[in-house]
């Protein structure tokens, strides 16, 4: 009887004390679990070690002109290719209103080393690794590269020309060290 | 909950009594699978697929449970590990197999038992929420077999994980950091194997938990039936025990001896020999092909080449993909004819089968390579898919003329057996 009548207490104004401390303990708990679910979902963030691999150097001395090589960095594939005057060239003279992500070739690459077509070998579509840096692989209709998983074609600046690619192949950030050498990463 | 008229458990026993008082667990199994669970009498050899994927179930949940004390999860062994359940381990080859082939096996069975409900519109009040349900699982096990598919770290295992959490790079704005954050890396690696594999034992456990509520909700109205009409009263239905314990029993008998018939004649029929090459993520096959049963839903994915108002092609395709999936779930309010089986609606029988046709079209061009003719066919076929749902079913529901429909399940049953003799004294 006594208990019932101090729940009431304080009704005049419609708010019991047992509101309160309804509100007051969903509340708390709610602050509580959202503390928790926090690093439930940061942990599937990359972790240090995968992040630790996230620069790599290339030695670029042995790629002749129109040959590309394969490497990788943080475990994706890149394509270094050394391009030859053509191929700037032909990439030179397509208007920017012909391309789907327009960006110039000098975007692309570091003055002075315009020949130097750095770009991850992932596929922007759904990321497979598109054919025409080993000798004698598909280049597509454009002279770059071509992905087989859906048809995707890609110029000589790796820049998307055709199929449902979205992107042009990504430039990552990349240095030179000396002629020679190129840190990514 | 069931129909008045049945039977109640009643435990002779005297330890049955005192388990019965306690934990009513024989009672449980009495009322939903026993003498106790009043079903149709006219139910076909379609409704035998229900039972048969809960033990498609049980046979991955098994299998599964086996591989794992063998399989090794780490990016640079996996590949090795179920090559030593091949080789080494014994029996390893039969469990493998018996694994991968149930996995197809449970699709087969799926389909056939979402085909059924689509033909004899099981989707309809007041069987929803069995429905509603019976989509989720759908969604589920299509999660499950992917990660499934990545653990052997094979070519396909390691290209299929890129392409398909490649759909979330789609996202605009998000999409990488999102991919990043599943993957748990830039690309499919160590850490993207760990959580599939911890996710892919996870995830038949809760199917189960989905397939015990689908199973509730179907009980509340009881099974439909090949007219689609509701019961109305005893003479309707026999108990399930023995009618269909007997029939399923039967049915589990063929669908074993088909099983094993696959896995050990050709074990490797429906996967893809790519598969058996160690993952290199420097080099992609020349044709990624997912597992069968995700062609027709790859095709429609690839059938977007173009960009479309303002999204952009890879967006489109996924969005469609996804949406072929979750139109179903709107499918009890697209179709609004009171009649549910096909068997008395001679439109929908017409474009249902249509549809099947259609499936198997896309089926065929996501199996193949992602040139013409296959690219204009998935555009045509994902575009009719999208038709039947949208704008035929709703509008054929609307304007069909049922054929006659008879009065009860008995006067169906009645009428369907009235030359034979004994259907006199029935
Ligand atoms: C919904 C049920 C399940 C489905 C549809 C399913 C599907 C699959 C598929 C398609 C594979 C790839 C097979 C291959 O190509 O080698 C696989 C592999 C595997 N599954 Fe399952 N699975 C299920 C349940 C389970 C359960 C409950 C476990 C228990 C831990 C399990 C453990 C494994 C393991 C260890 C592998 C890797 C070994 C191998 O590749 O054979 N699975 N699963
Ligand atoms: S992944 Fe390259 S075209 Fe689809």
């Amino acid at each position: 009887m006594a208990s019932e009548t101090d729940t009431t207490a304080g009704i005049e104004d419609g708010v019991r004390r047992r509101d309160f401390i309804n509100i007051a303990a969903v509340s708390f708990a709610g602050v509580g679990a959202a503390a928790v679910v926090l690093p439930l979902v940061n942990q599937m963030n990359p972790s240090a070690d995968v992040l630790a691999q996230s620069t790599t150097e290339i030695d670029i001395s042995a790629i002749q002109p129109g040959q590309a090589i394969k490497t990788s960095w943080r475990k994706q594939p890149v394509f270094v290719r050394n391009l030859v005057p053509a191929e700037i060239a032909a990439a030179k003279k397509v208007p920017l209103s012909d391309l789907r992500d327009p960006q110039t070739i000098d975007e692309r690459t570091k003055p002075g080393k315009e020949n130097w077509l750095i770009t991850l070998g992932v596929c922007t579509h759904l990321g497979c690794v598109p054919l025409g840096a080993a000798e004698g692989e598909n280049r597509g209709d454009f002279g770059g590269y071509f992905c087989p998983c859906h048809g995707s074609h890609y110029d000589t600046a790796a820049r998307i020309r055709k199929g449902p690619a979205p992107k042009n192949l990504v430039v990552p950030p990349y240095e030179f060290n000396s002629d020679t050498v190129v840190t990514i990463g | 909950m069931s129909f008045p008229w049945a039977k109640n458990y009643e435990p002779q026993q005297p330890l049955m009594k005192w388990l019965d008082e306690k934990l009513p667990l024989p009672r449980l199994v009495y009322n939903a699978i026993g003498a106790g669970y009043p079903v149709p009498r006219n139910l076909n050899y379609f409704w035998n697929f229900g039972v048969l994927a809960g033990v498609a179930l049980v046979i991955q949940i098994v299998t599964g449970i086996v591989l794992a004390m063998h399989y090794a999860a780490n990016a640079g062994v996996a590949f090795n590990s179920v090559e030593h359940i091949m080789r080494d381990v014994n029996a390893g080859w039969f469990i493998r197999y018996a694994h991968m082939n149930g996995a197809s096996m449970f699709f087969i069975v799926v389909y056939l038992h979402i085909f059924r409900g689509l033909y004899y519109g099981s989707y309809k009040a007041p069987r929803e929420m069995v429905w509603l349900l019976g989509v989720v699982i759908f969604l589920l096990m299509m999660a499950t077999a992917f990660m499934g598919y990545v653990l052997p770290w094979g070519q396909m295992s390691f290209w299929g994980a890129q392409v398909i959490t490649g759909f979330f790079s789609a996202i605009p704005a998000v999409g990488d950091p999102i991919r990043v954050w599943l993957l748990g890396g830039f690309a499919p690696d160590n850490a993207a194997l760990n959580r599939f594999f911890s996710l892919h034992y996870l995830l038949p456990f809760v199917i189960a938990g989905v397939i015990i509520l689908h199973i509730w909700a179907l009980h509340i109205p009881g099974s439909s039936n090949p007219t689609g009409i509701e019961v109305k009263d005893e003479q309707d239905t026999v108990p399930f025990h023995p009618y269909y314990t007997a029939k399923d029993g039967f049915g589990v008998g063929v669908f074993l001896l088909l099983f094993v018939t696959l896995t050990f004649f050709s074990p490797n029929l429906l996967g893809h020999a790519d598969n058996y090459i160690a993952a290199n993520p420097l080099s992609t096959p020349a044709h990624i092909v997912p597992e069968w049963y995700f062609w027709p839903f790859y095709a429609i994915l690839r059938a977007f080449t173009f960009n479309f108002l303002w999204i952009d092609a890879k967006l489109w395709g996924v969005l469609a993909m996804f949406a072929a999936i979750a139109l179903l779930f709107f499918l009890p309010w697209l179709d609004s004819s009171p009649v549910k089986s096909s068997n008395y609606r001679p439109l929908n029988r017409i474009f249902f089968w249509v549809l099947v046709a259609d499936v198997f079209i896309l089926g065929w061009c996501g199996k193949s390579p992602a040139e013409q003719p296959y690219v204009l066919l998935s555009q045509l076929g994902a575009a009719y898919y999208f038709a039947h749902f949208l704008i035929i079913l709703p509008i054929i529901s609307r304007i069909e003329r049922p054929l006659p429909m008879p009065n009860s399940i008995t006067e169906a049953v009645l009428a369907k057996h009235a030359d034979a003799p004994s259907a006199a004294t029935a």
